[in-house]
């Protein structure tokens, strides 16, 4: 589904992300880890071009998305993301979070319709009578979307058990019921992929078992994942590929047995035996 | 004292007798029409301009609009308002051959003037919003610009609100220059009670004490909208 191809990242001078290449199909739970300064969160940011990429090739659904030619927004909505620091919008409830994007999204024909109707009736007023144009039909109205998306909104967060945290500010939230939104903000958009940049780093030790038992009955719901964690029990317990980033190159991957139980490579070597 | 209210009566009655009044009214409504849609295309441009300023520059057109946008605020911030004034109705228009009054006109500088001022207020207010937010609404899949209208503005806005306050009271106190091209406001009225009594003090005593009023019930008005814009920060 995802097929990166000598994937580049310049910042300026520093090269970060050295060719790096990796297959991922669709129902694949790719935890990416290395130490910290390694490019995993930039592999994992250019994958949704977040960071643009400065050489190769991301092929999403057939599409080569690090072209800068292609409209990234429409292939964003099919790649959920979910932050270090949660990022839900400050000025929105927690509802209002999870019902932005889809709203916005369903109501684009609707406004597509109001406009070209309001140019229809604009030139209406120069036309003779025989010429007059019919109005485009707007079947559904945006209350009627909004109904539809809500419940689908609170079908999700009644998942989480936080229906009743529905009409909130995210400031009222602990940190974990933040990233459970957040997981939930980017459900609501039915991504094909989630991708996942260090999604419990920020979080109090407590917290840290609801975000990733939500992301484990994601993994069960056969949710295709990218994620970047420092959480080794919980990459050898959901992964099934491992994939190990330092200095912009990938050094080994595989399936967790293999590669946390006889790995290769004499860096990750190093570098299990100091986390484990 | 009794030399004060006499003049006090002779105030009073070119006030109440002789339509003085009438003109304090007129006075008032073209500030209060200066100020309020002078903020109101300040806001408008300033904001036009902070989202240009704050556009990733890779690319050619954000690059000359902002070289543009530069240009404006450094030409509307480095010349006084009065010359402004004096520009556009003495030079400007008729050179464009457009004959408005000078309530327009002024309306019309006092909004490209506070643009000027409101575009670095706007700008500051959206580098206040943390950059999380955006890339929490690019990776939505919305635009830049639906994000910056959805997202980052209002946040921008609750943070820049007492600024923006700030900036509001000035326009309603330099507003009393308008005269220069010929608009009527306070000062002019005033002005007028004060040349047919020959006496000016009283007169310019109750414009300071109209200022200080307006100027309150401003600030009274911006804390309110505050409070209301504060209700996502507050934890319950």
């Amino acid at each position: 589904m995802i097929d990166v191809i000598n994937l580049e990242k310049h910042f300026g001078e520093m090269q970060v992300l050295r060719g790096i290449n990796v297959k991922i199909d669709k129902g694949d739970i790719v935890v990416v880890i290395g130490p910290s300064g390694s490019g995993k969160s930039t592999f994992l940011r250019c994958l949704n071009c977040m960071e643009d990429p400065t050489g190769g090739q991301i092929i999403f659904n057939g599409v080569d998305i690090a072209d800068m030619k292609v409209d990234i927004n429409v292939h964003r909505r099919h790649m959920g993301m979910v932050f270090q620091h949660f990022n839900l919008f400050n000025n929105k409830t927690v509802i209002e979070n999870i019902m932005l994007a889809p709203m916005y999204l369903q109501c684009q024909d609707i406004r597509r319709d109001k406009r070209k109707n309001l140019g229809i009736r604009i030139s209406n007023l120069f036309r003779k009578e025989a010429e007059k144009k019919d109005l485009l039909p707007i079947t559904t109205t945006k209350t009627e979307i909004s109904k539809k998306v809500r419940e689908e909104a609170l079908a999700l967060l009644k998942r989480i058990g936080l229906e009743d945290k529905a009409d909130v500010y995210p400031s009222t939230l602990s940190g974990g019921q933040k990233q459970r939104v957040a997981i939930v903000r980017s459900l609501a958009m039915n991504p094909d992929v989630i991708l996942f940049d260090e999604p419990t780093s920020a979080l109090d030790p407590e917290m840290v078992g609801e975000v990733l038992d939500l992301m484990k009955s994601l993994a069960k719901d056969g949710m295709t994942m990218i994620i970047v964690t420092h959480e080794m029990g919980f990459a050898r317990e959901v992964a099934n590929k491992v994939i190990f980033i330092d200095e912009g190159q990938i050094l080994e991957s595989g399936s967790p047995e293999e590669f946390f139980g006889n790995p290769k490579n004499p860096r990750l070597k190093e570098f299990l035996s100091k986390v484990l | 004292m009794g030399n004060f209210s006499q003049k006090v009566d002779n105030f009073i009655y070119i006030f109440m007798e002789q339509n003085g009044y009438v003109r304090v009214i007129e006075g008032l409504k073209n500030t209060l029409m200066i100020a309020v849609l002078g903020l109101f295309i300040g806001i408008i441009i300033g904001t036009l301009i902070a989202t240009v300023r704050v556009i990733p520059k890779y690319k050619l057109l954000p690059r000359i609009l902002n070289g543009f946008c530069s240009f404006y605020v450094g030409l509307f911030r480095g010349t006084p308002i009065v010359v402004q004034l004096l520009v556009f109705y003495y030079v400007m228009l008729p050179l464009m051959g457009l004959r408005i009054t000078g309530v327009q006109v002024s309306i019309l500088v006092f909004g490209l003037n506070s643009g000027a001022y409101i575009s670095e207020i706007m700008r500051s207010g959206i580098l206040s919003v943390d950059h999380g937010q955006m890339e929490a609404g690019r990776a939505v899949g919305l635009s830049f610009s639906t994000t910056m209208v959805k997202i980052v503005i209002p946040q921008a806005v609750k943070n820049i609100l007492p600024t923006l306050g700030n900036e509001f009271i000035a326009l309603v106190k330099e507003t009393s220059v308008v005269s220069f091209v010929g608009a009527a406001d306070l000062y002019v009225a005033f002005n007028y009670i004060g040349s047919n009594s020959y006496e000016f003090m009283v007169p310019y005593l109750v414009m300071a004490v109209i200022y200080i009023l307006l100027v309150l019930i401003i600030s009274a008005g911006i804390k309110i909208m505050e409070r209301s814009l504060r209700k996502s920060d507050r934890r319950n």
